[in-house]
């Protein structure tokens, strides 16, 4: 059973964090706005237009992908990574201009990772990884920036880490990011909004909303895990 | 996000390289000609010797620019492979089309006897291997293009590419199985590959696919660089995923299968050079990649066929099998040095 009925939308400047169960459709509903899957049905509107309707080389200006299990080359250096970022902006043999190194530096600098430029991908670590692959979607300059999972292999420093920067670069860059995430309890404590998807309804709302109106209690099977609201957390039933 | 000095240095140096290795080529033979009287046939054209003169113009030259395309063609298709299905062991043949063209020489050398006289006319003309083997590729060419069309998942076309390979190479153990002893050499010493049997007009013709392929791969720099973030990233990045595919396909078509046509199947050096140039060249960029492993490829041809030629003896060997027998050490030896390889 998979979500189904979503209707929501998200403003720039906000962090958004999708939750759900395995296999309701997180994946297949970040990847579908962000246009690297056909909708199965229904519309996505940006900037009040189809996003049908807007060419690839137009969408790659408005939206930003982090992904993870990518095959991508680990013998790229961060910075050669990060520039491609800059691709839908630069010639077509892909020159960079002065504008492209400026806005690849600040990307670098915004997710502090400026002293590893020179290395390889396959000398960082997986938290650096992340950052790296996030810095190249800033250098991308869009207006929205989805991740598919940006914390699933990393330690729990880590991942509020990265979750902790996403808030930042959200304020500052006045950026919409939308994220897919099982952290249900750093979510909760970060963002400024979030999107539930259940087998046949999506729900979304500020995170102290959908906690007074028992959202969570649902969202897995409650033979396992309750929602304790007190804590805002889960807890293994006894 | 360096500056471009250090590329334009390797990339002088490897031009350099080449000429060497070009002029190298042409000076070395199973006759023994001076060098100061090579230099005198190609810049005066007029040698005292009017045997070395044709030697030279009419074998050595034309040989030497053959080896320069095929070597270059093959490792450019070779390039493209790899970062098209991101995997290290791609080369210009796992679309199938050396055993595309294997099938067709094999049909009309070996079947000849087995359908009659009909390809019996064609055979002997000088275009007969030629146009046969043209034609196998294209053949499976358009499989797997028709293949990719409805697949979506590119790996998925290297495994079909390898699946046409296995086919081909079957009918063709079945053919060689049921041929005379005669035309099964003569099907052999086709597929030990031979840069040395073309004539100015053949080699007119393959510089024109050559061209065509390279221009392709030029224009597909930018796309290329995108594919080394996968397939997905490069699609957000507003890549047209299968347009870009089609236009690899075409490009590596037109420079192996040509090539192959021409000079039979050359192994190694499309799966190698990348790799070797790697060593030499820093960086992931296409734009730097494309012209170095062009010049790679020349270069480890040349060599290759300056080998192949046993110079100052009267016997030549196989350029397939010398390509092999000097590249893969190579490999291996600058893979065992680095202690890494990582794609």
């Amino acid at each position: 059973m998979v979500a189904s009925d979503i209707d929501i939308d998200v403003a720039e400047g906000e962090l958004t964090a999708v939750i759900g169960i395995n296999g309701v459709g997180k994946s297949t509903f970040l990847r579908t706005i962000s246009g690297i899957q056909p909708a199965l049905s229904g519309r996505i509107l940006i900037n009040a237009e189809a996003r049908e309707d807007i060419p690839p080389q137009q969408l790659a200006k408005l939206i930003s992908l982090v992904l993870t299990e990518q095959p991508l080359s680990k013998n790229l250096s961060v910075a050669e990574l990060v520039a491609l970022g800059r691709q839908p902006y630069t010639n077509w043999i892909g020159t960079l201009s002065a504008e492209d190194r400026k806005m690849v530096k600040n990307a670098l600098a915004l997710v502090n990772i400026e002293d590893l430029q020179n290395k390889k991908c396959y000398e960082l670590s997986d938290g650096q990884l992340q950052k790296v692959l996030i810095a190249r979607a800033l250098a991308q300059d869009t207006k929205m920036m989805i991740l598919d999972e940006p914390t699933s292999h990393l330690d729990m420093y880590h991942k509020a880490q990265v979750l902790k920067l996403l808030k930042q670069l959200s304020n500052q860059t006045g950026k919409a990011i939308i994220f897919a995430t099982h952290e249900i309890n750093l979510a909760l404590q970060l963002c400024d909004k979030i999107i539930l998807m259940k087998p046949g309804e999506v729900i979304q709302g500020v995170p102290k909303q959908l906690i007074q109106k028992g959202h969570f209690e649902s969202i897995f099977p409650s033979d396992l895990i309750v929602f304790d609201p007190e804590t805002e957390t889960f807890r293994i039933k006894t | 996000m360096q500056s471009s000095r250090p590329y334009i240095i390797s990339l002088l140096v490897l031009l350099l390289c080449t000429v060497g290795a070009w002029f190298l080529n042409i000076s070395l033979g199973s006759v023994n000609i001076p060098f100061g009287e090579v230099l005198t046939v190609l810049f005066s054209s007029e040698a005292e010797n009017s045997n070395w003169q044709y030697i030279i113009m009419e074998y050595r030259i034309p040989k030497a620019l053959t080896s320069v395309l095929a070597g270059s063609g093959l490792a450019v298709s070779g390039m493209l492979m790899q970062t098209m299905f991101r995997n290290p062991l791609a080369g210009p043949y796992v679309l199938g089309l050396s055993s595309g063209a294997s099938l067709g020489v094999a049909l009309v050398l070996m079947g000849a006897s087995l359908f009659g006289g009909l390809a019996g006319s064609v055979l002997f003309s000088s275009w007969g291997l030629v146009l046969a083997s043209s034609l196998g590729s294209l053949l499976v060419l358009l499989a797997v293009m028709l293949a990719s069309v409805r697949l979506k998942d590119t790996m998925a076309i290297l495994i079909i590419g390898l699946m046409f390979a296995s086919l081909s190479s079957a009918v063709v153990s079945v053919l060689a199985y049921f041929s005379p002893a005669a035309q099964l050499q003569q099907y052999v010493f086709w597929s030990y590959g031979s840069v040395g049997d073309l004539s100015w007009t053949e080699l007119g013709v393959l510089s024109i696919f050559w061209t065509s392929g390279i221009a392709i791969a030029l224009f597909s720099i930018k796309n290329l660089n995108s594919l080394l973030l996968g397939e997905q990233y490069a699609r957000s990045l507003g890549m047209n995923i299968g347009r870009n595919r089609a236009l690899l396909i075409i490009s590596t078509s037109l420079l192996a299968g040509s090539i192959t046509a021409f000079a039979g199947p050359i192994a190694f050096v499309g799966l190698a050079v990348p790799h070797l140039i790697r060593q030499v060249v820093p960086g992931n960029d296409h734009k730097i990649l494309l012209p170095a492993v062009i010049f790679g490829g020349a270069i480890l041809m040349l060599l290759c066929d300056i080998v192949a030629q046993l110079p100052g003896s009267e016997h030549t060997l196989p350029i397939n099998a010398i390509t092999s027998l000097v590249g893969a050490p190579v490999v291996i030896w600058l893979l065992v040095r680095k202690r890494k390889f990582i794609f």
